[in-house]
Formats: C-alpha cells, structure tokens, sequence
C-alpha cells in the first residue's frame, strides 16, 4: 500500500487534540489510500473514536493536518457541511432518528442535503434497505427494530449520501452477539466494493479478517500499523503484544 | 412414559384458577386498596359534612357561597361572559407558543452577529418571568393605552392580551429549551455528519423531537393560561369574573364567585386529565414502569 503513484484518500499528520488538560491525540500520523480498510484498535480511552470524529470534523483538531483527497480540510473556519457529505459516519448507538420512519431515516440527507426530490430520495433510500434485506423494515421505526436491523438502516443512511469514505465506530459494541454477524456482513460487502473505511472495533477476528492494516492506538499515539498477519502473528512492539495478551485472556479472540 | 416429573407438584406454579402465585397477590392486594380507598374516603367525607354545619358561621356561609336562587339566576349570564375567556385564550395561545418557540431558538443562537438577539431573548425570559402576570397586565393595560392612542388601538382587550403573551411566552420558551436541550447530542452529530447544516439539524431532527417531549409541560401552560385569563378583568373587560363580582355587588351574594369557579373547574379538568393521560402514555413509550 505504499505505492508511491497512488495518493492518499486522507491522511492525518500530526493531529492533536485534547479535552481539557486530558491529551486525547498526540501526534497522529497516517496515510489511508483508496479502498483501503483499517481497522483502529486499542483499550477504551486510546483514541480511537475521538480519531475518527476528527477526520468528519465533529471534533475540530487542536494542531496538525487532515487531508483528504490531498486538500486541507482542518483548516479553521471551513465549511464542513460539504465535507461530511463525502464522509460516511457508522456510531457506536446508532443514533437513528427516533421520530422518523427507517424510509426517512435514510432519505432524509438525500432530501434535505443532496437536494433530490422526495420520490427520488425514498426510491435510493428503498433500494439501499432492500439491499441490506431490509425491505419489509421501511415503514418502522427505529424503536421496533433490533439493534443489528437498526444498526444496518444506519449504514444505509449513510451510504445515501454516497460517501468516498466510511468511518465505523465501533458499530458492534452495542449489539447481542448473536446480531453482530448481519452487522459485519454488511461491511464484507463494502469492503468488496472497495469502500475506503476506518473503523474502530473490539473484534478482533473481524479487524483481522477485513483490515489491510490494523493499527493499535495506545494513549493517544499510533504505535504499530501492520498488516494483519503480522500485527497478530508477529507484532513489532511491545505494547501490541501486551494488548493482544489481554485481548487472549479476557477470551475475545 | 411418565408425564408428570417427580416432585413437581411441591413446586410453586398454577392453582386450579391457572393463576400464578403472583397473580394471586397482587389481586388480593388490589382488593385490599379498593376496600381501604372506599373507607377512608368515607370517613373524610362523612367528617366534612357533619362537622362544617357545626361551626358557628356556617348558616351565614352557607347562604352567601351556597345560594341557589342567586346561582340560578346569575349562571347564565356567567357563561356568556365566560365565551369571552375562551375567545382571549382562543387567540393568545398560537401566539404565546410561535413567540415562544422563537425565543427558545433565539436563545440557542451562537453566531455572534446574532448575540444581540440572544442577549435580548436572555433577558427577555428573565424579566417576564420574574414579574408576577398580574403586574404585566396592569402596566401594560394601563400604561400603552395611557400614550393617548386612538381606537381601536386603546382597547384593552388587546393589550390585556398582549400582556398575556409577553408573559406566557416568557415560561413557553422556557419550556421549548428545555425540549430542545434535552435531545441528545448524539443526534445532532448523527444529522450533522450526513452533512446537514446546523438550521437544518434544527428543523428536521431536533425540533421534532423536542417538540413531542414538551407537549404534556406545554399543556401544562395553557390550562394555566386559561385560568389567567381571568386576570384581564382587573383592567376593564367584563369577561367572567369581572361579571360574576359584577353580579356579587348587585345580589350582595358570594355564590356569583362560585358559579364562575365552577365554569373553569368544569373547563380545566378535562384539560388537566388530558395532559395526565399523554404524560402517562409518554412514560410508556420511554418503556419506564411506575415505581410504586
């Protein structure tokens, strides 16, 4: 992946950012090129959500550089509405929209910020659902679904917009077991289409299985970016293997 | 092979009625609180009706509150005053909530051009909040009608009704921002990240909720109002308790008084059980039980 022809979709140089006196970035470097999927990994309170917000700009970077497609998007004062457009965001709790139909749920940006007419939104947002076997969900509410269905319909809502880029954040930490698979196949089918994705994630079996890189965030600080096999075969660092060993002995992989 | 499982029957489950031991309880328990209810309520009312004759003043009350001739003749007279109340309430409430909700918005503004408006909505809220309605009332039904303005523009109708929204829309805003601060953040970053602007967020994904959320307090509000309206009398109109103190002096008789509360009891009631009822289906819908 470091074919010197192809640039970066987005790259991160030396992003900071902190809460307070709590340093929640330092120094975050990375370049993630086209099609490329990379799985964020690290203890609660690492950094990785915090990572991903700040490349949709929900949380402006204290210092350092987000570019996407080679194009400063941290610069203060930007518009950041045109930017979110092409930046999809999965969440942890979904956050659909409880007073909206799964239908509108997912045709509202298509509406609202893409400007298609009502018919033609509902038409996307149908055939999206209906590609994540969600057809006979479109006149629910979020509230009647389960949260593998729900958390499927917020991936769909996403992909309306047809983003360049996906960021999931942690989109299986708060589903039964047993519905994280329709979740994870919904991101097999991504991946296959070549969608350019960071996630953050506790699956560990899931980041090795889909990741081209799984990078482990500690503190705050990227300290090993690697290949799959070799991040879980043979880390680099230290640290890594300390973590995996947690991972190990708390049985989730 | 056996159907029934050795020991089974020892075990807690069903009685012959296919009860479980819990159905039982709480029906016992049911008719254990019906039968109390019934005899206290007995008892308070059996003591409020022996012991209030007993007092030395009652035979005076009972014939300047409890009159029945005076009711009969005022009562009518008491309920087309009474349309007046409603008419004011009728064309005060859209007001009191459009200004209201647009000084919740004011007061969530953050562009900094726009901070005049938000220091003026701030303050806005405090002081029609501070003031007591009956204030408001008199120093605007009294005082703009005072700058010499001429017909229709000196009625106090309209400025006891201004009066009114200035002072309802005050809590309403209040009310709105509590709504409107009680949608979680996390929706707004959900609509925000598809790229929606912050207006827009508002408009289509807050607000609504918001808005849902405040219905039973907004209700609240408004039957409160109604009973306000009532205040407007203190600078002229004759609405209903203007005529009922009207029909007081003229019969030398409190039972006028009496026919005029009992027209709001009738009126707000309902309105109240109407806001119980969506609080309760409210609490259902966040899927909470009542703790008893």
């Amino acid at each position: 992946m470091s074919d010197p022809t192809i640039d970066p979709k987005i790259s991160l140089r030396a992003v900071r950012k902190s809460f307070g006196d709590r340093q929640v970035l330092r120094d975050v470097s990375i370049d993630i090129f086209p099609s490329e999927v990379i799985a964020f990994v690290g203890s609660s309170g690492s950094g990785k959500s915090t990572l991903l917000r700040c490349v949709n700009l929900l949380e402006p970077v204290d210092d350092g550089v987000v570019l996407l497609d080679g194009v400063d998007i941290s610069t203060p004062g930007l518009d950041a509405d045109p930017i979110r457009r092409r930046i999809g965001m999965v969440f942890q709790s979904f956050n659909l929209f409880p007073h909206l139909s799964v239908l509108d749920n997912v045709a509202l940006a298509p509406h609202r910020v893409a400007g298609l007419k009502r018919p033609a939104a509902r038409e996307r947002a149908e055939r999206l659902l209906t590609r994540f076997g969600l057809a006979d969900k479109t006149g629910a509410y979020p509230d009647q679904l389960s949260g593998g269905q729900q958390q499927r319909v917020a991936i769909a809502r996403s992909l309306a917009m047809e983003p360049e880029v996906m960021l999931l954040d942690e989109i299986t930490s708060a589903l039964d077991p047993e519905l994280v698979g329709e979740v994870l196949d919904v991101v097999r089918e991504l991946k296959r289409q070549g969608m350019t994705m960071l996630l953050a994630t506790h699956e560990m079996a899931f980041a090795r299985e889909i990741a081209d890189r799984v990078c482990l965030l500690h503190e705050g600080s990227i300290l090993e970016c690697s290949p799959p096999a070799q991040f879980f075969g043979s880390p680099r660092e230290e640290r890594t293997r300390q973590f995996l060993q947690r991972v190990i002995d708390s049985g989730r992989m | 092979m056996n159907a029934t499982v050795p020991g089974m029957s020892d075990l807690p489950g069903t009685d012959a009625s296919g009860l479980t031991r819990r159905q039982i309880f709480e029906r016992r328990q049911r008719r254990r609180s019906i039968v109390v209810a019934a005899l206290s309520t007995t008892v308070v009312i059996a003591a409020i009706v022996i012991l209030v004759p007993m007092t030395p003043g009652w035979y005076r009350v009972r014939r300047s509150f409890f009159n029945g001739e005076t009711f009969a003749e005022t009562f009518p007279r008491l309920l087309d005053a009474f349309v007046l109340d409603l008419k004011i309430f009728a064309w005060c409430a859209p007001f009191i909530l459009l200004w209201g909700l647009l000084l919740a918005l004011a007061r969530g503004v953050r562009t900094p051009a726009l901070f005049p408006l938000r220091l003026f909505a701030t303050a806005y809220t405090d002081v029609f909040r501070g003031v007591p309605v009956i204030l408001t009332i008199l120093l605007v039904g009294f005082g703009v009608p005072g700058l010499g303005l001429s017909r229709p523009w000196n009625s106090p109708y309209l400025w006891g009704s201004v009066a009114l929204v200035l002072a309802y829309s005050a809590y309403v805003a209040e009310v709105f921002r509590a709504g409107i601060e009680s949608v979680h953040e996390s929706q707004r970053a959900a609509a925000r990240s598809l790229g929606l602007s912050s207006g827009r967020t508002m408009r289509h994904v807050v607000l609504p909720q918001a808005i849902r959320r405040v219905v039973p307090p907004l209700m609240n509000d408004m039957v409160s109002l109604q009973k306000d309206v009532a205040l407007i009398s203190l600078i002229g109109p004759i609405e209903v308790l203007r005529q009922a103190g009207i029909d007081k002096s003229k019969f030398a008789n409190f039972t006028p008084y009496l026919g005029a509360a009992l027209l709001f009891i009738l009126l707000t009631i309902p309105e109240t059980r109407l806001v119980d009822h969506l609080q309760n289906r409210q609490r259902r819908r966040t899927g909470a039980t009542a703790i008893r």
